[in-house]
């Protein structure tokens, strides 16, 4: 794990995180809205 | 009962004793709350509380202001849905959720009189001075303000009721502007209320603190809004079917399964920010320890578990589990209010210095719910909430 001693350190790591986080949550959403409408009547 | 009795306002078959275990109970806890009024009102805060300088706010704050308010956010979320968003199939929900969120909030300003130390001051913000850069200024406001909306629009129903027509007409023509009004104010305090605690980094635990707590409160607003439309439909088909017309109980399903839906979107997406707000704050380390469990508890047990639930509900179009859904998430609400301004908050506070209420404290709690329900049945049962007035049929 880095050595967080800047206030960059830390904003690299937390958001380099975050966006790894941020394409899971997008394919996981869809897959969620699939879950929820796929029988659904129209 | 007919449609004519149900209009004409029949409470209870005649020769039916007035000793009902329902009567009896709320019977004792308003004496009881009665009695700790008093001593509120004449010996102070500190006869009948546990509130110190650590924690100036306790559960008359944490349960019945926070938690009610979010509860209470129905009203604007079901206006909107029909109003705004044009969805009539859920209007006859309208009503219901109206009378709730105006009890909601009529109850909220109710405990907030036991709360605070001064409150014959309470409209000192308003008329004494501004303080407009406080954000309890603009909660003041917005509550003032939403509880006046609330109270016109729940007027429509009373004035049925009593056959003021006229002042009906003019009320029904202001429909969209309060519905407006309404959802811009909620949007403004839900969210306040929790910026609120935006003023104390160091003292909430870092799990539940972040900068975007007024996103928080009032994503979690929305989902408290949708699963008490769907508690209290359940609660009152239960009790007060025979007050409901045709149109009511034919739209009741496709109210909680739309409902459900939209709880089970929000509170996915809900789950997702709480989940990048610790990621944003790099709080991953703490979820090993006590009070991480416990955030685990309430972001799993409380807003993925009811995101699941209310999913496979309504695939299976399984109402049964919606209802219980809808409880389970209101109650989640209720932790997480009480997680912000209690639990987690003084995390770093030995235990022996920690608040626990008082039990006449939670003798209020209990006092101020159970004359919300008393009202509600007391209205519901004489006004056309639950089924349309035969005047007024096709008057939207």
């Amino acid at each position: 794990m880095m050595e967080i001693q800047t206030l960059q350190d830390f904003f690299l790591h937390t958001k380099s995180i975050t966006y790894i986080l941020m394409a899971v949550i997008l394919i996981g959403m869809t897959g969620f809205w699939l879950f929820l409408t796929d029988r659904d009547e129209d | 009962m007919s449609q004519e009795a149900a209009v004409f306002g029949e409470t209870s078959p005649p020769g039916k004793s007035l000793y009902t275990p329902f009567n009896v109970i709320a019977g004792i806890i308003l004496i009881v709350g009665f009695v700790i009024t008093i001593l509120r009102f004449t010996k102070g805060l500190g006869a009948v509380t546990n509130l110190d300088n650590n924690y100036p706010w306790g559960i008359w704050i944490g349960f019945d202001l926070m938690a009610g308010v979010a509860l209470a956010a129905g009203g604007y979320v079901t206006s909107a849905a029909v109003y705004i968003f044009g969805m009539k199939r859920y209007h006859s929900a309208v009503r219901p959720a109206i009378l709730t969120g105006f009890l909601g909030y009529a109850l909220v300003v109710v405990a907030l009189h036991y709360d605070v130390g001064r409150p014959w001051r309470l409209p000192y913000p308003f008329i004494m001075q501004q303080g407009t850069t406080s954000l309890l200024f603009e909660v003041a406001a917005c509550v003032a303000l939403y509880l006046t909306v609330l109270f016109i629009e729940f007027s429509t129903a009373p004035l049925e009721w009593l056959g003021l027509k006229r002042a009906r007409s003019i009320v029904v023509r202001l429909t969209m502007v309060l519905t407006i009004f309404g959802v811009i104010l909620s949007t403004l305090h839900q969210s306040s209320l929790g910026a609120l605690f935006l003023l104390a980094p160091s003292k909430l635990h870092p799990l539940w603190y972040s900068s975007y707590l007024p996103v928080f409160f009032f994503v979690s607003s929305v989902i408290a809004g949708l699963s008490m439309v769907i508690f209290e439909s359940t609660l009152s088909h239960r009790y007060f079917a025979h007050k409901m017309d045709e149109t009511h109980l034919a739209e009741k399903e496709g109210v909680a399964l739309g409902f459900g839906k939209a709880a089970s979107l929000v509170l996915a997406g809900y789950f997702t920010i709480k989940v990048l707000g610790i990621s944003m704050d790099n709080n991953w380390h703490l979820l090993g320890t006590g009070y991480g469990m416990w955030f685990l508890v309430e972001l799993l047990g409380f807003i993925a578990l009811p995101c699941f639930l209310y999913a496979v509900g309504v695939r299976e179009k399984n109402l049964c589990l919606i209802k219980w859904t809808s409880g389970l998430t209101v109650l989640g609400i209720i932790l997480n209010r009480l997680n912000v301004c209690l639990i987690a908050f003084n995390w770093h506070l030995p235990s022996d210095e920690k608040y626990f209420p008082h039990w006449m404290e939670i003798g209020i709690s209990v006092f101020v719910v159970t004359a919300g329900i008393v009202v509600f049945r007391f209205i519901v049962t004489r006004m056309p909430i639950l089924y349309e007035h035969p005047d007024y049929k096709d008057s939207h």
